[in-house]
């Protein structure tokens, strides 16, 4: 690797202003100095509207642990468009994403991917993974929540015969349950792994207000090590219902030397921006980039920004990973999570949830 | 949802947070500048904001058409670009042959043309900015030209294309170096002038490159010292860069084959084509016979509407094959791409014969012509003005 990089860099001197990849790109299109790629190798439908999409990625990419997410940048009508998705495929095995069509980006990956395609990406992240030493555990999903999941169990099921693993996962009818037939096959071979598929169509959502269907569907979730996955309201209902068993719990047994603590891990795929908040809105300059553009004050400035042209640095653009930071030159800005208005000149501001309260002027 | 403004005057050199206030050059609202240019003199406030409207509307037009397929446009381009210079340098490493050395020479200078041409000057326009693509981006892109790109987006889109041939402000007129407007005054090393445009087209790079280094506002301290150094620095590696490539690596390599010198002068050849040619397109921009000047005047009050005049006016365009226009990097549509300098070059053609119907309609003149005739008209007015003498 070091002595690729040496070589690279002696290779520039022929090809100077240009990097060697960007001639290699006219050869293999995974070559690129700025930017990680992949390409596609299999596209796997799994239901009706959504699909597993394998790919090789380029030289920058780090294996991922199993349940993390990365960003896959794709091109809608010339435009590149970055998404989060989760990798579904196995830790130690070449990365795979399974897309829903929920959105116009999704949609393009899970209808028009095919093999050889191009994928922009960027390198594996998040803490929504296996704990480090061996505990029972519950799996609680609903949806495309499934995948992170997946990418557990794959790992974790086939492989070590001293786990135990409970998964609970809900959707809608059997057709929409992604993964359905390899779950109840690993079910079949592996008894430390047992599946509950729940059916929303026929019997509702499961209903996390009383502890009364857990117990019934996993006895001994109190000792579990439980990990949440799905949509906001299934999510925040989970939580709920954790963290008042958890002050029941401390109650009971007061201390820092409760045996086992009631833990629940979730990821969250999106979150409630408080959108179109109506007011504010002005005009926001991008100083390093010579633009300016009249943004409304419902918008955050990252959508504004990439509309504009402006190459933003971008993330989870949900308000947490904090790689859209941008420092901010002049004005405020609203949290469009909280409805907050803030900004001091050099704060750094997350511009995937804030928008323009009034004129902004960005360092970028 | 959002709108975006073209004004190119966004740059904004304070950094304190009064930077969203104080913004030299943009636009009034309405009104009319002090003095309306003499050609557009006829028209009336209400008939420019309405043509501003009208050319507005082409732009979004434009902006709602544009997607896939001028993304597909810019990347075989590039793509082509490539191809060509590999092919020209690998057919100098056999450049001992002569055929091979004329195939070499000449697939080398197209490939300098079209990546100064329709592929660095209009990506560091920010043309294709709006692809998000890191790799064919204003803010990344560097090109195979003397002049850092950072510094010539600064003195061409800022200065340049925001003072558009206001003579005194846009230091384009003339570069320093050359009388190009009678109402420059006239010293007596202007009789010069046809000597230093014909000495300047070959190293046409070089002349660039101290331009942008912008070394009169450095002497009326206009310039700081921090940012002279910082210009010189980059200059300073972008030349060592550049001179290693063309001059030292890849020469290097073809004596491996015996034909160091000739890959040497291959290359030198090429960067002198692409010089002359890259001079000669950029003289017929604003200098031809019916490309006017302008005064302080008739920038000051400026609305949306006079902007866009200015920039029709105070241009000319090249006719011709559209082979002529790929390799002219479209500035063969000088007007266009002066109403619009961020749209992509690509779309100027289709563009043009509605700008020209607008001028013709509001009694504008739309200055073009064959590129012998306009080099031609250009060059005579190096000759004319050389000698002493006011605007006729």
């Amino acid at each position: 690797m070091i002595r690729l990089r040496k070589l690279a860099r002696a290779a520039s001197v022929l090809t100077t202003p240009l990097a060697p990849e960007d001639v290699l790109a006219l050869f293999n299109p995974v070559f690129s100095a700025r930017q990680l790629r992949g390409v596609v190798t299999k596209v796997i439908p799994e239901t009706a509207d959504s699909a597993t999409i394998h790919f090789r990625p380029g030289r920058g990419w780090k294996a991922h642990k199993a349940g993390q997410w990365a960003r896959i940048g794709v091109e809608l009508d010339g435009v590149r468009h970055w998404r989060s998705y989760s990798l579904s495929a196995p830790a130690g095995q070449d990365p795979a994403i399974t897309v829903s069509d929920v959105g116009a980006v999704s949609g393009v990956l899970v209808r028009q991917t095919k093999p050889g395609d191009v994928l922009f990406l960027a390198p594996p992240q998040g803490d929504f993974v296996l704990p480090e030493h061996p505990r029972p555990l519950l799996m609680l999903t609903a949806g495309s929540g499934i995948t992170p999941v997946m990418s557990m169990v794959r790992t974790l099921v086939p492989h070590r015969p001293d786990a135990d693993v409970v998964l609970i996962h809900s959707a809608r009818t059997p057709e929409d349950s992604i993964f359905h037939e390899e779950l109840s096959e690993l079910a079949d071979q592996f008894p430390n792994f047992r599946v509950t598929h729940w059916y929303t169509g026929e019997r509702g959502r499961l209903d996390f207000g009383s502890t009364a269907q857990l117990e019934e569907l996993c006895p001994d979730w109190r000792q579990r090590a439980a990990y949440a996955c799905g949509p906001e309201g299934f999510l925040d209902d989970a939580e709920a219902l954790w963290s008042s068993e958890a002050a029941a719990h401390e109650k009971a047994a007061p201390g820092p030397f409760a045996a086992d603590p009631i833990s629940l891990i979730i990821e969250r795929f999106n979150t409630s921006l408080v959108g179109g908040a109506g007011h504010d809105g002005g005009l926001v300059t991008f100083e390093a980039s010579d633009r300016e553009v009249e943004a409304d004050g419902g918008t955050p400035l990252l959508d504004v920004g990439e509309d504009a042209g402006v190459l933003m640095p971008s993330g989870c653009r949900m308000g947490i990973c904090h790689s859209c930071l941008l420092p901010l030159r002049a004005g405020q800005v609203r949290d469009l999570r909280t409805g907050e208005v803030h900004g001091e000149p050099g704060q750094l501001i997350q511009t995937c949830v804030s928008a323009a309260a009034g004129p902004v002027n960005l360092d970028i | 949802m959002t709108a975006i403004s073209d004004r190119t005057a966004a740059k904004s050199t304070s950094i304190n947070g009064a930077a969203a206030k104080h913004r030299p050059g943009a636009l009034a609202s309405s009104g009319s500048p002090l003095v309306r240019p003499p050609a557009a003199a006829h028209l009336t406030d209400e008939q420019v904001a309405e043509m501003g409207r009208e050319l507005d509307a082409i732009r979004d037009d434009i902006l709602a058409k544009r997607g896939a397929s001028d993304a597909a446009y810019i990347r075989r381009v590039i793509k082509v670009q490539r191809g060509l210079e590999i092919s020209g340098r690998a057919a100098l490493l056999m450049g001992r042959n002569k055929a091979a050395w004329v195939t070499g020479t000449t697939l080398l200078s197209l490939a300098k043309i079209l990546e100064n041409m329709e592929i660095g000057h209009n990506i560091l326009h920010g043309q294709w900015d709006w692809m998000r693509d890191p790799d064919i981006h204003s803010t990344t892109w560097e090109w195979d030209f003397v002049t850092p790109a950072r510094s010539w987006q600064h003195t061409h889109n800022d200065l340049h294309h925001r003072w558009t041939n206001v003579v005194g402000r846009d230091n384009d007129v003339g570069y320093n170096l050359l009388r190009m407007d009678a109402d420059q005054p006239w010293k007596p090393h202007n009789l010069g002038n046809p000597l230093y445009n014909a000495i300047l087209a070959p190293i046409f790079e070089w002349g660039i490159a101290i331009y942008d280094l912008e070394l009169v506002d450095y002497q009326e301290g206009k310039k700081s010292k921090e940012a002279m150094k910082r210009d010189l620095k980059a200059l300073g590696r972008k030349v060592i860069t550049q001179f290693t490539k063309d001059y030292a690596a890849t020469p290097a390599v073809a004596m491996l084959t015996g034909s160091g010198k000739q890959a040497l002068y291959g290359t030198l050849t090429a960067n002198a084509v692409r010089n002359v040619w890259a001079h000669a397109v950029i003289f017929c921009g604003h200098f031809p016979e019916g490309a006017d000047t302008f005064t302080e005047e008739m920038v000051e009050g400026e609305t949306r509407g006079d902007w866009y005049v200015r920039q029709m006016i105070g241009s000319a365009n090249i006719s011709g094959s559209k082979f002529m226009h790929l390799m002219t990097g479209n500035l063969s549509h000088q007007i266009e791409h002066h109403l619009f300098p961020d749209l992509p070059s690509n779309r100027y053609g289709e563009v043009a014969p509605k700008v020209q119907e607008i001028c013709k309609r509001y009694g504008l003149p739309y200055t073009t012509g064959p590129l012998l005739k306009q080099v031609g008209s250009s060059w005579a007015k190096v000759f004319k003005l050389a000698l002493p003498g006011k605007k006729s």
